[in-house]
C-alpha cells in the first residue's frame, strides 16, 4: 500500500486536472445557458453540483466513490 | 484539414510521430529550443542542439513533407548560469541568419528569479537588435500567473513591438493580460500540467480567435503531439465551420510566423470550384 504523501505526490496534477475539466465544462454550461438560456432539465448539472458538495464535505472516510455512485443512479443513462 | 503544429520539440520526438502528423495534415513544425531535462554545463552544447534544430531537424522533416522551422535560446530553467547565458547569447546571431530559424525562444521565466529575469531582458534585447520575434515560456503551475505579470511587466519596460512577441503556456488565468496587452498568446496542451483540447476551445469560444496560438508542445516528457489534432476535433465536434479551425490551426501560425519573411506558408481559404 502507499503511503499517505506517496499517495498525493503521484495523484495531485492527475486530480487538479480532472478538477479543473470539471470546473470548465460548468462554466461552458453557464455560458451557453447564459447565451441560448438553460437546459429542459438541470438534472445532470445539479447531480453533479451534488456530488461535488459531497466531496468538499463529507468526513466519510473511503466511501467517497460509493456515494457518488449512488448519487448518479439519479440521472438515467 | 491542414495544421500548423507552432511549438513542437522535434528532437525528442520519433520518426513515427512525423509520419502520424503529417497523415493527419500537419504541414509544418517550429521548433523553440528547449531545456534538455537537466542543467547543459558548456556554450558548446547549445552551440551544438542549435545545430541540430537549424540544419538537421528539416532533412528529418522532410522526409514526411513536414517543412521545419526553430528558434533559438537559452531556456529559462538554465538562466541561473549567467556566464553560459551570455555566451550563448554572444553565438545566436549566427543562428538566427539560419534560412530556417524564426527568431529567439523560448526565453522566459520559470521561477521568476533575478537572473531569469536579466536572461529574459537580455534575449528580448537581442530580438529586438536583429528585428527578430520572440517566443516567451511562462512558469508551469502554482508560477503561472505571477510568472506571466512578471513577463508582462519586463517587456512593458522595453518598448518591444507586441505583434511580434508571443507568450505560450497561457491559460484561463493568464489568457486575458496578454491579449489586452496587445500581445499574440498561446495554448499548450498537454494531457495533464497545462491546458486541455476541451479548455483551449472553451478560451477560444469566449475570446475568439485572432493572435492566439495553438499547440502541443511535445517534448520529451509526458505530452502528446495529436493533442492539437484532438483540439481541432473537439472544435469541430462543437459546430464551428472548417474555414473557422483553419483560421486557428493554420492560418493563425502562418500569420504570426509569417512576420518573418522565412516563414512562407500562406494562409489559406476554402472554396468550391464554383466559387
Amino acid at each position: 500500500m502507499q503511503t499517505p504523501k506517496q499517495i498525493l505526490d503521484t495523484y495531485y496534477l492527475e486530480t487538479r486536472c480532472m478538477l479543473l475539466e470539471t470546473a470548465a465544462v460548468l462554466d461552458r454550461y453557464d455560458r451557453a445557458a447564459e447565451s441560448q438560456g438553460q437546459a429542459e432539465s438541470e438534472a445532470k448539472r445539479e447531480v453533479l453540483l451534488k456530488a461535488l458538495n459531497e466531496l468538499a464535505n463529507s468526513d466519510r472516510r473511503e466511501d467517497r466513490a460509493k456515494t457518488l455512485l449512488e448519487l448518479f443512479t439519479e440521472i438515467p443513462t | 484539414m491542414q495544421i500548423i503544429q507552432p511549438h513542437y520539440h522535434a528532437i525528442a520526438r520519433t520518426a513515427q510521430d512525423y509520419e502520424k502528423m503529417a497523415m493527419s495534415g500537419v504541414v509544418a513544425v517550429a521548433e523553440p529550443a528547449f531545456w534538455a531535462g537537466y542543467d547543459r554545463r558548456h556554450p558548446e552544447t547549445f552551440i551544438d542542439y542549435f545545430v541540430q534544430i537549424t540544419e538537421f531537424e528539416p532533412t528529418r522533416a522532410a522526409q514526411y513533407g513536414i517543412r521545419h522551422f526553430s528558434w533559438v535560446a537559452v531556456n529559462p530553467k538554465e538562466a541561473e548560469n549567467e556566464e553560459l547565458t551570455n555566451e550563448v547569447l554572444s553565438q545566436m546571431p549566427e543562428f538566427l541568419d539560419k534560412p530556417t530559424c524564426l527568431g529567439v525562444g523560448e526565453t522566459g521565466l520559470h521561477k521568476s528569479t533575478k537572473k531569469e529575469i536579466a536572461s529574459l531582458q537580455a534575449h528580448v534585447e537581442l530580438a529586438m537588435k536583429h528585428d527578430q520575434l520572440v517566443l516567451i515560456h511562462t512558469p508551469h503551475l502554482s508560477d503561472k500567473a505571477h510568472g506571466t505579470q512578471v513577463t508582462l511587466d519586463v517587456l512593458k519596460e522595453m518598448n518591444v513591438d507586441p505583434e511580434k512577441v508571443w507568450i505560450d503556456h497561457a491559460e484561463e488565468q493568464t489568457i486575458e493580460s496578454i491579449l489586452d496587452a496587445g500581445y499574440w498568446a498561446g495554448m499548450t496542451l498537454y494531457p495533464i500540467t497545462k491546458c486541455s483540447p476541451r479548455r483551449a476551445v472553451d478560451i477560444l469560444e469566449k475570446y475568439g480567435s485572432e493572435r492566439l496560438l495553438v499547440n502541443s508542445s511535445a517534448d520529451w516528457g509526458p505530452s502528446d503531439p495529436f493533442t492539437l489534432q484532438e483540439c481541432v476535433l473537439e472544435f469541430r465536434s462543437r459546430g464551428h465551420g472548417l474555414q473557422e479551425a483553419i483560421e486557428i490551426f493554420h492560418n493563425n501560425p502562418c500569420r504570426f510566423l509569417g512576420q518573418n519573411p522565412k516563414f512562407d506558408i500562406k494562409p489559406i481559404k476554402v472554396s468550391t470550384e464554383e466559387e
